[in-house]
């Protein structure tokens, strides 16, 4: 049973990250418009372009 | 007949945008899209019938927007805007690329869920009436909110909800792997240390998601608590930490039996009801916002240097002077300084024609001005208004209410002494009758605890909740309040309003002999130039039959003048017109006089709802007592009472006498259910036992109203009380399911022959069968479609 001083220590780092990942994505925004996040991969192909001065502004969203 | 391009609606014979487009607007929103490149636009997007159409409005309000827009800290402007008119996702889409050709703009982007719009921009390049104005050319109705009003708190309170979903949710997943260990250690063999390191893991686990996932559920239960009151969150909070604590105190005693996947499965079963519940109805809500934030009207104020500015009605004072266009609705009390006009007064007091308003004629926020702009001078702003007036009868009324207890907590009320005092009995009969050690004995006592599952019995309503809205959803059925389901489930007793609720609240030509279809088609032909919902009536009878012509004149108050070569052409008032007829007219009623015709009167009705009587039928039919209270006058309100077949009515009331009527019936012992759309229902409305509203009422009865319908029919009051019954007997056959689970599991509890294994199986398999009852509600529906 030595095997499991490895895999239960990778099973919860692992349950961890996902977590860490949704908490992420939750406070980023990406759960505040489901509907529109569906709908706009069918448009990306000429996305709106955004002024070059403030790229670093619009990066962030 | 063909489409117009851009819009999609049929175009008019005499269109002013050409052959391709309906009016002129369309064609230049084509034009636009076109000049920017997005023409494919037109091949992605599907138009949806149900939404508003998106032609442009002919005229062009200029705002000022200054009070709503924020500047950030870099110097940026920011605005946030409702829109509506969106068909599908192509518009986000085009909205957001024409915004972000513009010059200076730096974001624009759509939450399409919500329809609402985040816009920045350098603000010495582009200001916020252009980029509006252009939301409004291509035909979408843009409206500006400020965002900090607006279901922020709903927000936090659903964002936390889900943190705390996600800790208990991994949590939960980690410990049933060491669990399910476990459990195949009892049959394979497993040796006392793994076990206990599989505790111990547990145990790192759970205590601190317990402590952090379970906070929504302790601020709850402590509240309570305080003011000497249970609810469901008391007997909750108490198994997931008795649970936790006896089960810490196992592992550290090396003992077999620990309960933390129970402990913390429970709670993430719990969160997620908890979050879908407040979803559904934060969703309810936020569209019940956007159509209040769409029809809210900003105030133009003159200032004293002749310009105007646009205003929330919020910082509006007496003495500023207010510009009123023609079919806006005016939003503070005043008198008139400057233009007659026709006011339409029905949400204030249910008449259904428009009054005169000439200078020093008395105004009041809420009514509608129709065909001529006027002038105000404010009187009354804030606490002075009938507004004001009208909200403090609310409040009032609205106290009864408030102490309506949800039949969650009443079953709580009950539930929770008896499931505490068994436990209780658990444990002093163990420890000392069979002379068990006092630690088995309160291990018995949580086993109990935690095999009665407050699960099943939190899941019961919430899980029923969450199919009844989304269910009235798709409907177009606003539901705004947690128990108003189960108010609406115990009515006896509806109470209508007359007009706008049975009837359509607007004029319709009435069929008379004598009138031929070129006499309908000239007056509507004059009628296109005014907004007078006579007029507007009369357009509507004639169809594609109405031809735009030049030079008519509005003379407000009065009606309409054609000069021709023969002579005058007139359309309106009796008097005005030099009609010698003394016959008094039943309705409101419009003349036509032309050279060499004998002077012609039209008659308008304003319709009841085509499904008005049957409607009635059935709810009689269900044994509902069935009342009419109207502020209009005593003839109209008999005549619809007589034609849908409701024998008890009252006319002329105020709203203080609809309240005191709805005060009595409830003194009778009925419930009743309160469906009306005026300024002058909203005190009734807060004070039924429960409320509708159609979404064409006053934004203050949408308030005070438990659920918003929309549509022209008034079917949607059946179908709600459908619901809310068949919700009712779900929410109590899930506690009834619950109560039986119960009944068996206790004595096994109590016997002490429950393992962590059996009473995780028993708590999983009661949450799904009241999951899976509650979700009958929906698949009633799919079988009606």
């Amino acid at each position: 049973m030595d095997v499991l001083i490895y895999l239960i220590p990778i099973a919860l780092v692992l349950g961890a990250i996902a977590l860490a990942g949704f908490l992420w994505a939750l406070k980023s925004g990406q759960f505040e418009d489901m509907e529109g996040s569906a709908n706009r991969i069918l448009f990306d192909d000429d996305a709106p372009k955004q002024n070059d001065e403030k790229n670093d502004d619009t990066g962030k969203r | 007949m063909a489409d117009c391009l851009h819009c999609g609606l049929p175009i008019p014979s005499d269109s002013s945008g050409g052959k391709e487009f309906c009016c002129a607007g369309c064609e230049a929103a084509y034009g636009m899209v076109q000049g920017l490149g997005l023409e494919s636009y037109y091949q992605r997007r599907c138009i949806d019938p149900d939404v508003r159409p998106m032609r442009p409005e002919a005229e062009e309000t200029v705002f000022d927007f200054s009070s709503y827009v924020k500047t950030e800290e870099d110097g940026t402007a920011s605005l946030h805007l409702m829109i509506e008119g969106m068909q599908c996702a192509a518009c986000v889409w085009l909205i957001e690329s024409v915004l972000a050709r513009q010059e200076g703009v730096i974001h624009a982007r759509i939450n399409m869920t919500t329809r609402r719009l985040v816009l920045k921009w350098h603000p010495e390049k582009s200001d916020a009436e252009k980029l509006v104005g252009i939301i409004g050319q291509l035909g979408y109705k843009a409206a500006p909110f400020d965002p900090l009003v607006l279901g922020a708190e709903t927000k936090a309170y659903e964002k936390n909800l889900l943190i705390s979903m996600a800790v208990a949710g991994f949590a939960a997943g980690n410990v049933m792997l060491f669990s399910v260990s476990v459990w195949a250690g009892y049959f394979q063999g497993m040796g006392p240390a793994t076990r206990e390191l599989m505790h111990w893991l547990s145990a790192l686990i759970t205590l601190p998601a317990v402590a952090y996932g379970g906070m929504p559920f302790y601020r709850s239960a402590i509240t309570a608590l305080k003011s000497r009151r249970t609810n469901m969150d008391v007997p909750i909070s108490l198994a997931v930490l008795l649970a936790s604590g006896m089960s810490l105190f196992e592992t550290i005693r090396g003992g077999e039996h620990v309960y933390f996947d129970s402990a913390i499965t429970l709670l993430f079963f719990l969160l997620v009801g908890r979050y879908l519940d407040s979803r559904a109805r934060g969703r309810a809500r936020s569209m019940g916002e956007h159509l209040l934030a769409l029809s809210a009207t900003a105030v133009s104020v003159l200032n004293d240097d002749g310009s105007r500015s646009v205003i929330p009605p919020s910082k509006v004072k007496p003495g500023m002077r207010v510009l009123v266009s023609a079919g806006e609705r005016i939003s503070v009390d005043g008198k008139i300084i400057d233009g007659t006009s026709d006011i339409d007064t029905q949400l204030i007091n249910g008449e259904s024609i428009p009054a005169v308003a000439k200078p020093d004629t008395t105004v009041f926020a809420g009514t509608m001005n129709l065909t001529s702009p006027v002038t105000i001078i404010v009187t009354a702003v804030g606490e002075d208004t009938l507004l004001a007036e009208i909200l403090r009868l609310m409040e009032a009324a609205e106290e009864g209410r408030a102490r309506y207890v949800a039949i969650a907590d009443r079953v709580s009320a009950l539930y929770a002494p008896v499931v505490h005092g068994l436990a209780l009995i658990a444990f002093v009969g163990w420890w000392l009758f069979v002379g068990a050690p006092w630690q088995q004995a309160l291990m018995v006592a949580v086993a109990v605890l935690i095999i009665t599952c407050p699960c099943a019995l939190a899941l019961a309503v919430p899980a029923v909740q969450v199919v009844a809205s989304g269910r009235f959803l798709r409907r177009g059925i606003l539901l705004k309040s947690g128990t108003a389901l189960e108010r609406l489930a115990e009515v006896d007793y509806v109470v209508f309003d007359k007009t706008g609720t049975l009837t359509m609240g607007k004029a319709e030509l009435s069929k008379q002999n004598e009138i031929t279809n070129d006499d309908v088609a000239l007056a509507a032909s004059m009628a296109l130039a005014s907004k007078h919902p006579l007029s507007r009536a009369l357009v509507q009878a004639a169809g594609n039959n109405a031809i735009a012509t030049k030079g008519v004149e509005e003379v407000p108050g009065a009606g309409l003048l054609l000069k021709t070569e023969l002579g005058e052409i007139r359309l309106g008032r009796r008097d005005w017109c030099g009609v010698e007829n003394n016959i008094p007219a039943s309705g409101p009623e419009l003349w036509l006089v032309r050279p060499n015709f004998p002077p012609l009167q039209f008659t308008f009705v304003d319709r009841l709802r085509p499904d008005g009587a049957e409607v009635i039928k059935n709810l009689q039919q269900m044994g509902l007592g069935v009342e009419l209270l109207s502020g209009d006058r005593e003839e109209t309100v008999a005549m619809v009472a007589k034609e849908l077949n409701i024998k008890t009515w009252n006319a002329g009331l105020s709203p203080t006498d609809k309240t005191t009527r709805l005060a009595k019936l409830a003194g009778k012992g009925h419930r009743v259910l309160m469906v009306g759309d005026g300024i002058n229902d909203a005190p009734a409305l807060a004070g039924a036992h429960a409320s509708l509203s159609p979404s064409s009422a006053a934004d203050i009865s949408q308030t005070a109203a438990d659920i918003v319908y929309q549509g022209d029919r008034l079917s949607p009051v059946i179908e709600i009380l459908d619901v809310a019954r068949m919700a009712d007997r779900l929410i109590k056959q899930n506690f009834a399911l619950s109560f039986i689970y119960n009944a068996s599991t206790i004595p096994l509890a109590m016997l002490g022959m429950v393992t962590p294994l059996i009473a995780a199986i028993a708590m999983s398999s009661s949450s799904l069968v009241v999951i899976g009852n509650s979700l009958r509600l929906g698949w009633q529906q799919n079988k009606r479609d």
